[in-house]
């Protein structure tokens, strides 16, 4: 559990980061969201102490940051940053033990370690161990990276816009992998992003910023529905709100008996997923199928229409 | 547009004219002075003795005949081997021969033209000999680089040319040439001042380097340092080389008479001493300017991502930062090597020493053979040391700068 108090950072007498508090739930993901220049970056810096607070405090399961020497905390919590920050000198495997390293690991303990996050990443160790960063796609330095991060087993995971550098479709793939691992280990992690979308897709919760104020905290469901401001609500985008809201949720609410034609969407399928299948192949309503195939229901156009409206506050 | 250079491809080569298509234009040049450095050229100056006036002999009238005819063959072979676009592999051969060609032959002319007994002739080589040497060596510089040899390689290279010329000069093949005639009258003490610049060059630079690069390190890690120090390097850098030999005459002199144990240890106002001090002064500008640049050319994010890993400062210098700016630093060091053994010279001016003795020598005594003895030995050490640093760069951005630029 990370516990922000009345956190404020000043340069030179301006604040960047002002009286911000939020906690964060162990084993969720908080996503920090906002413009640049809106102090979220440096509000996550503040975490592990690679910008030191002008007030406030942050624990860590109960334990100010403070009461160890800051190289200490950070090797406690795994750190991934955009454009990955690879050591360009050093070798994937050599990038990976960064940590393990410094915290005295022995030989074989690392070595398995980079193997089984190697192979956790889908890059074949046999083949990827000894090679540069330079000589990997910019989606492996990006998987590297994060496999860096999560090397020592890290509690926590702070990340600033890991997935910036990467084009749409490795940056989707990339962003299921995180939830993929996420639900592995249990690892808290807290993303900066300045993408909404991000946000909502990966985010528990969400902490949007302006102006070094954290304007709202709260389920993604909630920000949708309530923006607390008019800049929280630009920043969702009125347009595409509705579908947004869909993507929350999985079918499983909306799922009716009866049976449609064409071919089924899996029960774990997103609402938006859904409309978009039903708008697009022109018909009313689509069969649903669980994990192994075996049909539910189905889910017609009217059911979802109704989920997409605002909720009732 | 891959299918718009395959077919303009043939087109634009047929329509090249049989010049352009088969003359490499380096080549041209390499002819051309091969050409007048044959023809036009003295191949050697004959002279009575060392300070006269000598008389210029061409190749056809300072070797016999066979030797002439060889040496016009081999050279004219070499010059149509580089004029026409051949395998870099052939050129190379051709270049290294005629140089072996003309280093042999230029000692079999000083033998052929020494009349019998004398030891007061002079026989140089001249500017004809010069210029097939220049032009030769452009050759073989040119096709081992379109070789591509890898840096290691290209060290071996070196230490083949060198035991080369020591063979060539171990067999008295030489031993008629003027060069080699001072040399005989100084050879002990030619060794003694080889010693003492090699001392003065690389001693100054290991010090410079000991010193340079944790002020270079402090220069980047705090800002306002860097603008002073560079600023004050600067300023000693634009201090003519002879001024600033003669500058520290006076406070290293007073260090030697005032300081305790100062004299003992060789401290005085002329000698090594002084000689020592201008050459690390000159060398701390490149060595701590290098060093800036190279730490601050470590990218942003391997820094940011080292300390939020939990590196502490020290670790991040020694694992991150030194190893990625290392073959910006190295290039500095290059740098001062070669300039520094050529400035070594100057240190014989106030009795330091070195190569520059026969060159201040030979000036005094308008003895021009005897300012090659210093001269020739000096381009040769700066010439191999640009090669062995050039090799040893090459070596550490393989695994390191790449990936930056990458």
């Amino acid at each position: 559990m990370i516990e922000i108090e009345s956190l404020t950072k000043r340069y030179a007498g301006t604040p960047v980061v002002d009286a911000v508090s939020m906690t964060v739930d162990p084993h969720t993901i908080a996503a920090i969201v906002g413009t640049s220049g809106s102090g979220k970056t440096t509000l996550l810096r503040m975490i592990n102490r690679l910008v030191e607070p002008s007030e406030g405090v942050i624990r860590i399961d109960g334990k100010d940051t403070r009461e160890m020497p800051a190289h200490e905390l950070r090797r406690g919590i795994g750190y991934a940053i955009q454009g990955h920050g690879l050591f360009p000198h050093r070798t994937v495997a050599q990038n990976i033990a960064t940590v393990p390293v410094l915290s005295g690991w022995d030989k074989a303990r690392i070595d398995a370690k980079v193997d089984e996050l190697l192979e956790l990443y889908q890059l074949d160790p046999q083949a990827f161990r000894d090679r540069y960063p330079h000589e990997l796609s910019g989606g492996q330095q990006q998987r590297v990276g994060v496999a860096r991060a999560l090397a020592a087993e890290p509690n926590i995971l702070l990340m600033d816009e890991p997935f910036g550098a990467l084009d749409p479709v490795i940056r989707a793939k990339a962003q299921d992998d995180l939830m993929t691992i996420q639900q592995r280990f249990g690892t808290t992690i807290v993303l900066v992003t300045h993408d909404m979308e991000e946000a909502i897709h990966l985010g528990d919760r969400i902490a949007v910023m302006d102006g070094g104020k954290l304007l709202q905290y709260a389920e993604p469901a909630e920000i949708l529905a309530n923006p607390a401001t008019d800049f929280v609500e630009t920043l969702i985008g009125s347009a595409d709100r509705p579908f947004r809201y869909l993507s929350l949720s999985a079918l499983e609410a909306v799922v009716e008996d009866g049976a449609a034609e064409g071919e089924p969407l899996p029960v774990s399928a997103t609402r938006r997923d859904a409309l978009a299948e039903l708008l697009w192949s022109g018909r009313n309503a689509l069969p649903v199928v669980d994990a192994a195939g075996a049909p539910l229901g189905r889910v017609t156009r009217e059911a979802l229409l109704e989920q997409a409206a605002r909720p009732a506050a | 547009m891959a299918t718009i250079d395959a077919d303009a491809g043939p087109q634009v080569t047929a329509r090249q004219s049989w010049f352009a298509s088969r003359v490499d234009k380096l080549g041209v040049v390499v002819a051309l002075l091969a050409a007048i450095g044959a023809l036009v050229g003295p191949f050697v100056t004959f002279r009575e003795n060392r300070i006269v006036l000598g008389e210029a002999r061409s190749i056809a009238t300072a070797l016999p005949v066979w030797a002439a005819v060889l040496l016009f063959v081999v050279v004219a072979l070499a010059a149509l081997v580089a004029l026409l676009r051949t395998h870099a592999m052939l050129r190379l051969a051709a270049s290294l021969a005629a140089v072996l060609a003309l280093a042999l032959l230029v000692g079999y002319a000083a033998a052929y033209l020494t009349p019998e007994g004398n030891s007061y002739a002079r026989i140089s080589p001249a500017w004809g000999f010069w210029l097939l040497v220049f032009d030769f060596a452009i050759l073989t510089a040119d096709s081992l680089t379109r070789l591509r040899l890898p840096p290691l390689a290209r060290i071996g290279v070196l230490v083949l040319s060198a035991c080369a010329l020591a063979l060539v000069i171990a067999s008295g093949s030489w031993d008629q040439l003027s060069i080699m005639k001072e040399y005989a009258g100084r050879a002990d003490t030619f060794w003694q001042q080889a010693g003492q610049h090699v001392l003065l060059a690389f001693g100054s630079l290991a010090a410079a380097v000991v010193a340079g690069v944790p002020l270079g390190i402090l220069c980047h890690r705090v800002p306002p340092v860097r603008a002073s120090v560079l600023n004050v390097l600067n300023i000693l850098q634009t201090i003519p080389s002879i001024a600033l030999f003669g500058i520290l005459i006076a406070p290293l002199g007073w260090v030697a008479a005032n300081v305790p144990g100062a004299a003992a240890i060789g401290v005085s106002g002329i000698g090594t001493a002084p000689a020592f001090v201008a050459l690390f002064a000159y060398s701390l500008l490149p060595v701590v300017a290098n060093t800036v640049v190279g730490l601050a050319g470590v990218p942003r994010a391997a820094n940011d991502a080292a300390r939020g890993m939990g590196m502490t400062d020290g670790q991040r210098l020694m694992r991150v930062e030194f190893p990625l700016a290392f073959p910006v630093i190295l290039t500095g060091i290059r740098i001062v090597l070669v300039q520094n053994i050529g400035l070594a010279t100057i240190a014989a001016l106030i009795g330091g020493g070195g190569f520059g003795v026969f060159v201040f020598q030979g000036i005094g005594q308008t003895a021009m053979d005897l300012v090659l003895l210093g001269a020739v030995p000096t381009v040769a050490l700066a010439f191999a040391a640009a090669i062995v640093l050039d090799a040893l760069i090459e070596l550490s951005n393989r695994t390191g700068r790449e990936g930056a630029s990458a």
